[in-house]
């Protein structure tokens, strides 16, 4: 087993377990066996990609494999460095905990997509994998391509739903416009450098006048994937309509890979210019902001967390951006500060996010809809989801004790440091661009937590919901120790991430204890137990108190009313409607209430409102429905007539004949 | 006997002709057929003499003059159809068209850079000819054995221009030529079929009613 020591060895052998781990469900006359061998498989293969990973990260070198095929484009090499590592830890984690989650979410015995959905999750894994891995740019668009095509194949598993067409549709031509972008970024690199090999850290100039076509080009093409805006639109309907699980894998992953992207292509350069760096900052932040404004304005529980991905992305191209106008700068603790912010929050959205999907999946299960205000009351139904999905929308708030403050925390001190010292700086407004951001999350998640678990259940379908089986819960437990122990002990996630960041920045030498400088890492650690500590002394006082105390049961909020009804509630629409009200700009939700005369509405007025997304409902659709009537003329062509068609061949013939003098 | 093979592409090019300006279907198919026989002897006038020629011309005039044409007459019996009627362009229009067409291709000949030894021959005015007269009887008739007759003209003219390269390649000429053909009798038999039984028709502008909206 020589192999089993070599890092590349084992990863390249996970990608091809994965990719051929649904391909028993096509062939086996026994869909249940074949999914639970698909699941094996895929666990299998995420652990022995994570053991290669821990190989890596321990220090050993991974080695470069070259594969000769017979294209015309340079040989196709494979090879691992410490950023495709860093993207590599959510990846095999996230991958193994939704390959058991999807025995119970999506089982064979009940749906028939199964067997397609299986096969198409392993292809979506393994892509991802050699989209890391790839160091030719012709195998990395083939990768990618593979990604975005299984991507868009799991999202329309229910493809009856006309909501789910429409948004695979909107996805399609989403990233077939990122793929076109690519396409001109890796020309030109094969022009620049003249190979389509991936050229060596910091080998081009980025004097060249390509160079900065082909930033723009990275900017649209990953820009596009990882959700940053303005190129966010085909996000929300494709993370809401695909089945949880897959929602779990694009958000927490695959998003991901658009951020890689970005990474890779500057790594090449020898000189960042100076408008990239603040035009990820600029547009980072504003990707923060407005997509937790977004969220904010949502009805749909899984819309809501996808517009929460746009902002979590942001959030990173707000580090990045800190580290690239660092670099510009030189100043070490910005760069540093930057990045480990931006790659620690890439794990740890990695494992929030996907948490949070994955309970999404629980409640729609249970309640058989995405609407939270059709939810309400779950947590007595659902204690275990409930408990973990808590964890989840603490840690995604960038609150304490959890893992998402830890990241966030790095942005802080970065921004803070260089508001300080630097004679312009512009870098410290980043504090209160994320203070905004933190604040409006904790909103948004208060609303969706509050509205879904708390009070009395608001339909019937909610009322009779139960408590997902262990093959769900299990993988939910293990992301959300994740998220709480990584929140614990911030040094496991900043040495996860110190590889990353010192080979990136081009940092020597021990990288955390520098960093331990600046961060105060154990005042936090003391500080996140404590709070642990304390909340839990807190709940057991409560508790044993509880038990000493007479009690009688009643609706939840009942408010002494003599006949309450659940109506009476909050919605979420009214308690983030003031929020929505202040982003108005941005999100600008469509209300239609009635005119009120006296003090009440008369019989049969309703109140509509509808989340609408600004780029894809105001700008985009508008756009293509003109092209379309510009075309619909040339559909005129296609008319059925045999013999014009004849005719058309004829005149060509006759045209070119003619043309030929 | 380069001249006898300049009058019989003659002949073929009022073949062609004829076929435009008759309305009955198995006058067509008659005449289709005597083309496809003159197409025959063709190549055996130009090449010298050998066993391989013998096989070809023969496999030719039956394939083309017999077997295909009694193929499309039966076709013809069956459907119960005698005439073309109410095509999209009138007879004598047609045939006009024809004689424009025929006269231009004798002046596109004129300038294609062709070899010399075929520089003095009838073959690529005739080939093009022939062409552009399926391509009339393809899109000006409607019923779908007028466009199997279109079908077989075109592939006549394409047959003519194929002779000029049967030193350079020959068997892949010929073989090239008759799987055209199979496919194309194949095709129409099957559109033929598939059109009567689904309109109770052969009209093939009825097609119209498959077109997506």
């Amino acid at each position: 087993m020589a192999l089993v020591s070599e890092p590349m060895a084992c990863l390249l052998f996970a990608a091809v377990l994965l990719a051929l781990s649904g391909l028993p469900g096509l062939f086996l006359q026994r869909p249940v066996a074949a999914q639970w061998i698909a699941a094996l498989v895929a666990v299998f293969a995420s652990v022995l990609g994570a053991y290669a990973v821990i190989q890596l990260l321990g220090g050993t070198a991974g080695a470069v494999y070259q594969l000769d095929w017979p294209l015309p484009f340079g040989p196709a090499e494979f090879s691992v460095d410490h950023l495709s590592t860093l993207f590599l830890i959510p990846l095999f984690l996230v991958t193994g905990c939704v390959a058991i989650y999807s025995l119970s979410y999506w089982p064979a015995k009940e749906k028939n997509t199964a067997a397609k959905l299986t096969f198409f999750v392993g292809l979506f894994a393994a892509a991802m994998v050699v989209v890391l891995l790839a160091r030719n740019g012709v195998l990395f668009l083939m990768a990618w391509e593979v990604m975005a095509v299984s991507a868009y194949f799991l999202l329309t598993t229910e493809q009856q739903d006309a909501q789910v067409q429409r948004s695979g549709t909107v996805y399609l031509v989403a990233t077939h416009t990122g793929t076109m972008a690519l396409f001109v970024l890796f020309s030109l690199l094969r022009s620049t450098s003249g190979s389509f090999l991936f050229p060596l850290p910091h080998a081009l100039s980025a004097a060249f006048p390509a160079a900065t076509i082909m930033m723009v080009a990275a900017l649209i093409g990953f820009g596009g994937k990882a959700g940053l805006m303005p190129l966010h639109f085909w996000l929300p309907g494709a993370h809401a309509n695909a089945p949880s699980h897959v929602s779990a894998m694009m958000s927490g992953l695959m998003l991901k890979m658009g951020v890689y992207g970005i990474l890779r292509t500057i790594s090449f350069f020898t000189e960042i210019p100076v408008w990239l760096g603040w035009l990820l900052l600029v547009l980072g932040a504003w990707s923060a902001v407005n997509g937790i404004a977004l969220a904010a304005s949502q009805r749909d529980l899984k819309r809501l967390l996808a517009c929460s991905s746009i902002e979590n992305i942001g959030i990173i191209f707000i580090g990045i951006g800190l580290a690239l106008v660092g670099m510009q700068t030189a100043s070490p603790i910005l760069v540093t500060c930057g990045l480990f912010g931006a790659f620690i929050h890439i794990i740890n959205h990695g494992l929030f996010k996907s948490l949070l999907f994955l309970g999404s999946g629980v409640l729609i299960h249970g309640t058989g809809s995405r609407e939270i205000d059709r939810m309400g009351g779950l947590a007595k139904r659902m204690p275990a989801t409930s408990l973990f999905f808590l964890i989840g929308s603490l840690a995604i708030c960038g609150l304490p004790p959890l893992n998402g403050f830890v990241g966030e925390l790095f942005l802080y001190v970065g921004a803070i440091n260089d508001g300080i010292h630097a004679p312009l700086p512009l870098a410290a407004l980043v504090a209160p661009v994320l203070a905004l951001v933190g604040g409006l999350a904790v909103i948004t998640f208060v609303k969706l937590y509050g509205i879904v678990f708390l009070g009395s259940p608001r339909t019937a379908d909610a009322a009779h919901s139960h408590e997902a089986g262990g093959l769900m819960i299990g993988p939910m437990l293990v992301l959300a120790a994740g998220c709480l122990a990584t929140g614990m002990a911030p040094l496991l996630l900043v040495k996860l991430a110190a590889p990353a960041v010192s080979w990136y920045a081009g940092i020597e030498g021990d990288l955390v204890s520098r960093t331990g400088q600046q961060v105060p890492f154990m005042p936090l650690t003391v500080m996140n137990s404590l709070l642990v500590v304390l909340a839990l002394a807190l709940a057991a006082g409560y508790l044993l108190r509880l038990s000493k105390l007479p009690r009688s049961t009643g609706p939840t909020w009942g408010c002494a009313y003599l006949a309450p009804t659940p109506r009476m509630q909050y919605t979420g629409s009214s308690f983030s409607e003031m929020v929505v009200n202040l982003f108005g700009a941005l999100v600008a939700p469509l209300r239609r209430r009635p005119s009120l005369a006296t003090f009440f509405p008369a019989v049969g007025t309703t109140f509509c409102y509808a989340a609408t997304e600004l780029v894809l409902d105001r700008v985009l659709t508008p756009i293509f429905s003109w092209i379309g009537l510009g075309f619909s003329y040339i559909r005129r062509l296609q008319h059925g007539q045999l013999h014009i068609y004849v005719l058309y061949i004829f005149a060509t013939l006759f045209v070119l004949m003619i043309w030929a003098h | 006997m380069n001249s006898f093979a300049d009058q019989l592409l003659v002949l073929v090019m009022l073949i062609n002709l004829v076929m435009l300006g008759s309305s009955r279907l198995l006058f067509s198919i008659r005449a289709v057929a005597v083309q496809g026989a003159i197409l025959g002897i063709l190549p055996g006038l130009i090449h010298p003499f050998s066993g391989h020629l013998a096989a070809i011309t023969v496999g030719i005039i039956l394939i083309k003059g017999v077997l295909i044409p009694y193929l499309i007459s039966d076709a013809v019996r069956k459907a119960h159809i005698r005439r073309e009627v109410e095509p999209f362009i009138g007879y004598v229009p047609t045939l006009f068209l024809g004689a424009i067409f025929t006269a231009l291709a004798f002046v596109f000949a004129e300038k294609l850079p062709l070899a010399p030894e075929h520089k003095e021959l009838l073959f690529v005015p005739a080939s093009i000819a022939t062409l552009l007269a399926g391509f009339l009887i393809l899109t000006t008739r409607k019923k779908a054995i007028s466009q199997v007759i279109g079908y077989l003209v075109l592939e006549n003219g394409i047959f003519i221009f194929g002779l000029l390269l049967t030193e350079a390649m020959p068997f892949m000429v010929e073989a090239g030529a008759l799987l055209d053909l199979l496919v194309g009798i194949f095709v129409m038999g099957i559109v033929i079929n598939q059109i009567s039984q689904e309109f109770s028709s052969i009209d093939t502008s009825r097609l119209r009613a498959l077109k997506e909206e």
